[in-house]
């Protein structure tokens, strides 16, 4: 699949998952181009954990202020009707399970829920920021990430690297398909027609359950 | 009821060795005049606990790029290079907290809590080492309060009394950190006569605010 068409591909795809009035939360790079495909009569409420309830479109540098900004640390705006709380009530709000979904991207997701995503030991070490909780507590988790990393598997029977949360990943939304974390394992309901089955088979480093009703992604 | 301060004497009140709270995100929403005040003191050996290392050489970047902070609690740290390269080289200390467990210890520190009960980290090395507790049924990690000697917080408006009032999304750790320390400094965008907040819409009481430093901004 073309790379350039890859991130906006994902991006349709989750934006089908989420309804109208789900509070969601969204990672930093891919995830944030999923509330440009929702389907028309959805509206979303974008929290953003460093204390936006209800974030508004990005701002122009003259609408810019430097008192509204996401959690990426970049200009935000708060859309009309939308507000602002303190660190402590967003997380709150997190946990308390008043966020819907979360959208992230992974490092590893693993067979039965468990993902790698805020550490490489020795190499890269951003920190968690407020990943942990979100994924710990938020009532979807959808993981919207390129299959493999330079050829590598991203999908494994187990993370290697140190996890994130265990267990807590609801659904894996990909270029060449979508996967389903059940308890007997990953299912795959959707493909993208421009792979074979067999092709999304060897992208992934567990063994896939082909859904009885498997579809085209569209 | 806090004391009008010059820039000078607040950034005097630290000394070597503290532990300092720094409120903001990615430098946004902090105190950072102050810190820049602070940097040119030499004031060394400074436990910090922020949400994160801000931007290289600027708000706490600037303590950090100056070497005057010997251990660095935070959620994130991947936006300042500088803080990865003082940790590899083991200049600087850092430890790494869920971002909602980090507002949660804090808020507890500052509430006369022992501790907060949290499912973020259950299963991952951010557990190693810490308690679990059973409560009908469910697991909890244990995440013990934080307490600093000194609060460093930024307000938007802050009456003579010491009240505050943040805008926009700059409330985030200010809120739960002026509870937090020994001594609470509060830099203020505009110092505003008292009555000009409304009690209804004060964010942090000023008998919590020890010292005001005009940051003289807006």
């Amino acid at each position: 699949m073309d790379k350039a068409l890859i991130k906006d591909y994902i991006a349709k795809r989750v934006a089908k998952e989420l309804k109208d009035g789900d509070v969601v939360n969204l990672g930093i790079g891919l995830p944030t181009l999923v509330p440009n495909y929702l389907p028309a009569g959805v509206k979303v409420i974008l929290q953003a954990e460093n204390g936006i309830v209800g974030v508004g479109p990005k701002p122009t540098p003259e609408e810019a202020s430097p008192y509204v900004f996401d959690a990426g640390g970049g200009p935000a705006s708060v859309a009309l009707g939308g507000a602002f709380v303190d660190s402590s009530a967003s997380f709150g709000l997190i946990r308390g399970k008043h966020v819907d979904a979360t959208v992230l991207g992974a490092l590893q997701v693993d067979e039965k829920g468990n993902l790698a995503n805020w550490i490489v030991p020795g190499k890269m070490v951003p920190g968690m920021g407020g990943a942990m909780d979100l994924v710990a507590y938020a009532k979807q988790v959808i993981i919207a990430m390129e299959h493999t990393q330079k050829g590598e598997h991203k999908i494994l029977t187990q993370c290697t690297l140190p996890y994130t949360a265990v267990g807590v990943v609801t659904l894996i939304v990909t270029e060449m398909g979508v996967m389903k974390v059940t308890p007997k394992g990953l299912l795959l309901t959707e493909y993208n027609p421009e792979f074979t089955v067999e092709d999304i088979q060897a992208a992934t480093g567990c063994k896939l359950i082909i859904s009885p009703d498997l579809k085209p992604m569209a | 009821m806090a004391k009008i301060v010059t820039m000078k004497e607040a950034a005097g009140m630290l000394k070597d060795g503290m532990s300092v709270m720094v409120a903001g995100f990615l430098g946004a929403g902090g105190p950072s005049k102050l810190l820049h005040e602070i940097a040119q003191t030499g004031v060394k050996d400074l436990t910090v606990m922020a949400n994160d290392g801000a931007k290289t050489g600027w708000a706490l970047g600037e303590l950090i790029s100056n070497g005057q902070v010997k251990k660095l609690i935070a959620t994130h740290i991947g936006l300042n290079p500088e803080v990865g390269k003082k940790m590899n080289a083991g200049e600087m200390e850092v430890e790494l907290v869920p971002q909602g467990s980090f507002a949660e210890k804090i808020r507890a520190g500052g509430a006369g809590l022992g501790g907060v009960l949290t499912k973020t980290g259950l299963g991952t090395i951010i557990a190693d080492g810490k308690q679990v507790i059973n409560i009908d049924g469910q697991e909890f990690l244990l995440e013990k309060p934080l307490h600093a000697d000194v609060a460093l917080i930024c307000g938007y408006k802050v009456d003579k009394n010491g009240n505050v009032w943040y805008k926009g999304s700059a409330r985030n750790f200010n809120v739960v950190m002026a509870t937090a320390a020994d001594l609470v400094i509060c830099e203020a965008d505009n110092i505003v006569e008292l009555g000009e907040i409304e009690p209804e819409n004060v964010m942090t009481p000023g008998i919590l605010v020890d010292y005001i430093v005009d940051g003289g901004k807006a």
